[in-house]
């Protein structure tokens, strides 16, 4: 599948979107843009340091929703540190420093956008997030 | 019209964000610029030429405002850094005063931010309550909907007299006169009409009015507090320093100095108030009525040609300002808004400050263009023939 297709296959049918009503297993995380209007709430499940489990819903533009679902998708079953490294190795990416190309997988799909200036703020908006919520942990 | 004015229509652009800022005509960027390089002292210290020469400007450009807006004083007028701090002013530094636990404050759930939050906090201090105008089916403000939400509480009504999104205008005159019948004050938001139709407070009895300069071809940082003179009397300033003190010698000794100064402590925004002077001169020699007549033309061209466009959503068809909100079905407003860009057209995508508006209209987003007088036919054709073509946006978009 070529970029468009992956980013509008996040975008338009993730699996990782839907409305739920979480138990207390799940924290949330609500992500705004300061500078655009996307706005979305992933919740995360971790059990014994394992991301278990996660979901999102909210109203965001294509590039942040699939950016998102992608996240949720290349972190599930990997542990906080893990995690981290994950969400490095993609903020360098977005940055233009050197990355592993292979850790990224489908999160590739950003490396020409994000050079739109503010199209970088959507694909990063729900990694912001959810490092906020292990740098609290 | 006056495209020829404005060295950023020189830019390779369609502007339709003027609900945001405006951009500024030469004759504006001249005098700021003259400012700083011919007489670029501080204002209140006349021991020299060039100082004197600021307070003369600067005080002639209240002058200009003052008769802009029909003010009987001109110390009814005060220099501010915008809307937002006028507003600010208003609900503190006047009604901080006055209100007490259990008194409401009227607004709509379509007002701006601005207009919003400084009354959030005035009733959290005060234990008073926020109460809101029911809207028509247009989400329209009539003078019904304001009778029916009066109680015998109410102190102020504060209304926008056209709102960002929605662009309606409101009968803020209708509702002074009742309101005043009633004992209660008016607060009008102008920063979204003062730009684009004649103001006069005398006429509408307003109490109190806030605008911006940056959003009628003046500078950033700039705006306008307007007061009754007797009620500004009794406001309390929310700074405190050097330019509005008369003397000073302990805590229990202060003296202040007389309107409007008492209200603008410290060195004001000396380029902002003459470049807001300059850019009112401006739409003077334009004419209000001119730039009112022609941006009502204007909007009804786009609307016509929008309204054929089947997957588009105009939220506001009826409105009559320049300001018209849409969605395209099924697109994300800001994706659409990204896809416009590409061409070089600026909407705005967004909520735009009327976060409680989503509780009133259903709608969470929208796209937004607002017009102003230098906008033409031709910017009009371009973004209705870059928005007629779905399959394009969808694909464009990334
Ligand atoms: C209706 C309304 N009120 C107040 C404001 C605030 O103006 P400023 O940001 O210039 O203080 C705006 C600006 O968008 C507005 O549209």
């Amino acid at each position: 599948m070529d970029n468009r297709n992956i980013i509008m296959n996040h975008y338009t049918s993730s699996p990782y979107k839907k409305d739920f009503n979480p138990d207390l297993n799940y924290q949330k995380i609500e992500t705004k843009s300061d500078s655009c209007i996307d706005h979305l709430n992933i919740y995360v499940k971790f059990e014994n340091n394992i991301l278990k489990d996660a979901y999102f819903n909210g109203e965001a533009c294509a590039i942040a929703t699939s950016s998102c679902s992608i996240l949720l998708k290349n972190c599930l079953n990997k542990t906080v540190s893990e995690i981290v490294e994950y969400i490095k190795n993609f903020d360098n990416m977005v940055n233009g420093k050197d990355f592993n190309l292979e850790e990224l997988k489908e999160a590739i799909v950003f490396k020409e956008i994000v050079r739109q200036g503010h199209r970088k703020t959507c694909a990063y908006l729900p990694y912001q997030g959810l490092k906020k919520l292990i740098d609290k942990r | 019209m006056n495209i020829e004015d404005f060295p950023m229509l020189r830019e390779d652009l369609i502007y339709l964000d003027n609900g945001a800022t405006t951009f500024k005509p030469q004759c504006v960027i001249d005098k700021i610029t003259e400012y700083y390089t011919k007489y670029s002292a501080n204002a209140h210290r006349g021991d020299y030429d060039i100082s004197y020469k600021v307070d003369q400007e600067y005080e002639n450009s209240r002058e200009i405002v003052r008769k802009f807006i029909n003010a009987r004083f001109k110390e009814e007028i005060i220099f501010t850094s915008g809307a937002t701090e006028s507003l600010n002013m208003i609900a503190n530094g006047f009604f901080g005063k006055f209100i007490e636990p259990d008194d409401e404050i009227l607004i709509t759930q379509t007002e701006h931010a601005s207009n919003v939050l400084p009354w959030f906090r005035l009733v959290n201090e005060k234990q008073a309550k926020i109460n809101y105008i029911p809207l028509d089916d247009n989400h329209y403000v009539t003078l019904e909907n304001v009778k029916k939400a009066v109680t015998p509480k109410t102190k102020v009504i504060s209304l926008a007299s056209i709102t960002n999104v929605i662009g309606d205008e409101r009968p803020i005159k209708e509702i002074c006169e009742f309101a005043h019948q009633n004992n209660i004050f008016v607060v009008m938001d102008g920063a979204q009409s003062v730009p684009h139709r004649k103001t006069d407070v005398i006429d509408l009895d307003v109490d109190f009015l806030a605008f911006s300069g940056h959003k009628m071809c003046g500078p950033t940082g700039i705006g306008v507090l307007y007061g009754k003179k007797e009620l500004l009397e009794e406001m309390e300033p929310q700074n405190y320093g050097g330019g509005m003190n008369e003397s000073f010698d302990n805590p229990n000794e202060i003296y202040l100095k007389e309107l409007p100064t008492r209200l603008e402590a410290g060195t004001p925004n000396i380029a902002g108030a003459i470049g807001l002077g300059q850019a009112i001169k401006y739409l003077d020699s334009i004419g209000m009525k001119k730039i009112e007549a022609y941006e009502k033309k204007l909007r009804r061209y786009a609307i016509e040609k929008l309204i054929n466009i089947p997957y588009l959503d105009i939220i506001n068809i009826e409105s009559d300002s320049g300001i018209i909100s849409f969605n395209v079905d099924g697109v994300f407003s800001q994706d659409v808004a990204y896809y416009l860009n590409k061409y070089k057209v600026c909407v705005r995508a967004g909520n735009h400050c009327a976060k409680i508006l989503n509780q009133e209209t259903g709608v969470l987003n929208s796209l937004r263009i607002s017009l102003y007088f230098y906008n033409t036919e031709s910017d009009i054709d371009s973004l209705v023939e870059l928005l007629s073509n779905k399959e394009k946006i969808v694909e464009e978009m990334l």
